[in-house]
């Protein structure tokens, strides 16, 4: 099974969970359909266009409404800590989810219950518990911006925000902030990290970089980190090594953006679109 | 033309993110970070001395802000957050070295759009119609919603992040859209 998990910005959703599939520009996750919007949605929309495009099992959604209050990223926490085990994943995704230190480590226990690990991809506010806990080096992936990546690197932050200056100068230095993270402990195996360059680490060293197309405008497009994580997810549990469904994400997410003739006003649902596409340019 | 600007803030630069001293200093804790963010508003508008702070990594519980105040106030501090129903969960000495947020923003110009960046949140908008366009960046659920409630809304009619939002990417986010309305008046 291929797992996503993440809260959708919808006020008083209760937990749901279901096959997604792309309909018609919506993401469907059982019975319901939502709108392929920044953030989670797009996450799994993404990874359910690479899932249809390579004839892959539709993923299992995991999602809960969380506005901020925390009550749905509460509620997925405590799913995943009583059922993770039945469901037996073999590639896990976890997205835009509150960070609380407590309840990250119950689904911590509850992972290490399981017969088998899954792979553990972790991004947004996941990553950020997930690093915050000193448990970055549990997970296979994560999938940071320039500014997660100064966070990551920076051992006494809590939150990207409180990166201190020094590091967030070095913010150009990617190479050098990946080093750190690696150091500190608080980087998983693969770092695939998205900016004008991509950086793909394995183990702490860069295995590659991914420039081109270049796009500089899919930095203000909301989403265009998420999609890639979703399609990581599809990669993974496609067979690909970790960093090669890094590699491969990073430049399918470069060449979607680039069909779609993108402005900073783009939406990342057009985009998504696209990715089919770009599979056949790639 | 992409143009990176961050000179245009250096006067923000010289307060960069950086330890602090802390004698003399309280902590003001909350059991939500929106609790401190209606706090600093609260006691910004008293008139105290007041800055926004990760709590000290024993008392962090995830996303987390809280306040250090002049400890010398506490009860007038204390009075006037439970006054105007805000109370704090507790109110601590400060005894170690406290980290203050980014206020370090980066400005790219992408010709007819510009956009605002703070920590990992960045807002973008139209110079001419003031629209807000994009909203990117941020792990926490409340930033999608606030995307969905600023996309498409001029910058002086937006709902604010800090009165809709809960986590410290809505915190960040609302620096990074303080300082867009700023750059439209300039």
């Amino acid at each position: 099974m291929l797992l996503l998990i993440g809260t959708l910005p919808i006020e008083g959703l209760k937990l749901h969970t279901g096959e997604a599939t792309l309909d018609n520009g919506k993401l469907k996750i059982g019975d319901k359909r939502f709108a392929v919007i920044r953030g989670t949605p797009a996450m799994m929309a993404a990874c359910c266009a690479i899932c249809n495009a390579y004839n892959l099992d539709n993923p299992y959604c995991i999602v809960a409404g969380d506005i901020g209050a925390g009550d749905g990223s509460s509620s997925i926490y405590n799913y995943l800590k009583d059922n993770l085990y039945l469901l037996e994943p073999e590639v896990c995704a976890f997205h835009y989810i509150k960070p609380v230190l407590v309840a990250h480590n119950k689904v911590v226990d509850a992972i290490n219950k399981m017969n088998k690990k899954p792979i553990l991809i972790a991004d947004a506010g996941y990553m950020y518990v997930a690093k915050m806990a000193g448990f970055a080096s549990f997970y296979d992936i994560f999938t940071p911006d320039l500014g997660e990546l100064a966070f990551l690197a920076d051992k006494e932050s809590p939150h990207p925000f409180y990166t201190r200056g020094f590091i967030f100068h070095m913010e150009d230095k990617a190479e050098e902030l990946i080093e750190m993270a690696y150091k500190e402990k608080n980087a998983p195996k693969v770092l695939c990290v998205k900016g004008k360059k991509d950086y793909i680490s394995k183990d702490g060293k860069i295995v590659k970089i991914i420039t081109k197309p270049d796009i500089p405008v899919l930095e203000a497009i909301g989403g265009t980190g998420d999609t890639i994580t979703g399609m990581v997810a599809a990669f993974t549990y496609k067979g690909l090594s970790l960093e090669n469904a890094s590699i491969i994400s990073a430049k399918l997410n470069r060449i979607a953006g680039k069909l779609t003739n993108p402005t900073p006003a783009t939406q990342i649902v057009d985009i998504i679109e696209r990715i089919p596409l770009s599979i056949e340019k790639f | 033309m992409l143009k990176v600007n961050i000179a245009r803030f250096l006067p923000q630069l010289k307060k960069k993110n950086k330890k602090v001293e802390t004698r003399g200093k309280g902590l003001i804790l909350f059991s939500e970070t929106s609790e401190a963010i209606r706090a600093e508003s609260i006691l910004k508008k008293a008139g105290f001395d007041i800055k926004m702070v990760a709590p000290p990594y024993h008392l962090r519980k995830g996303c987390d802000l809280s306040i250090e105040f002049n400890i010398m106030e506490q009860l007038a501090v204390e009075r006037i957050l439970k006054k105007l129903g805000n109370p704090p969960l507790d109110i601590v000495p400060i005894t170690e070295k406290m980290l203050e947020p980014v206020n370090i923003l980066r400005e790219t110009d992408y010709g007819k759009w510009i956009m605002i960046r703070t920590a990992n949140m960045k807002l973008t908008f139209d110079k001419e119609t003031k629209i807000i366009v994009n909203i990117s960046g941020g792990g926490c659920p409340d930033v999608p919603y606030l995307a969905n409630e600023m996309i498409g809304k001029k910058l002086e009619e937006a709902p604010s992040p800090r009165e809709l939002g809960y986590t410290v990417c809505a915190y960040a986010l609302n620096v990074s859209f303080e300082n867009a309305k700023k750059w439209i008046e300039r």
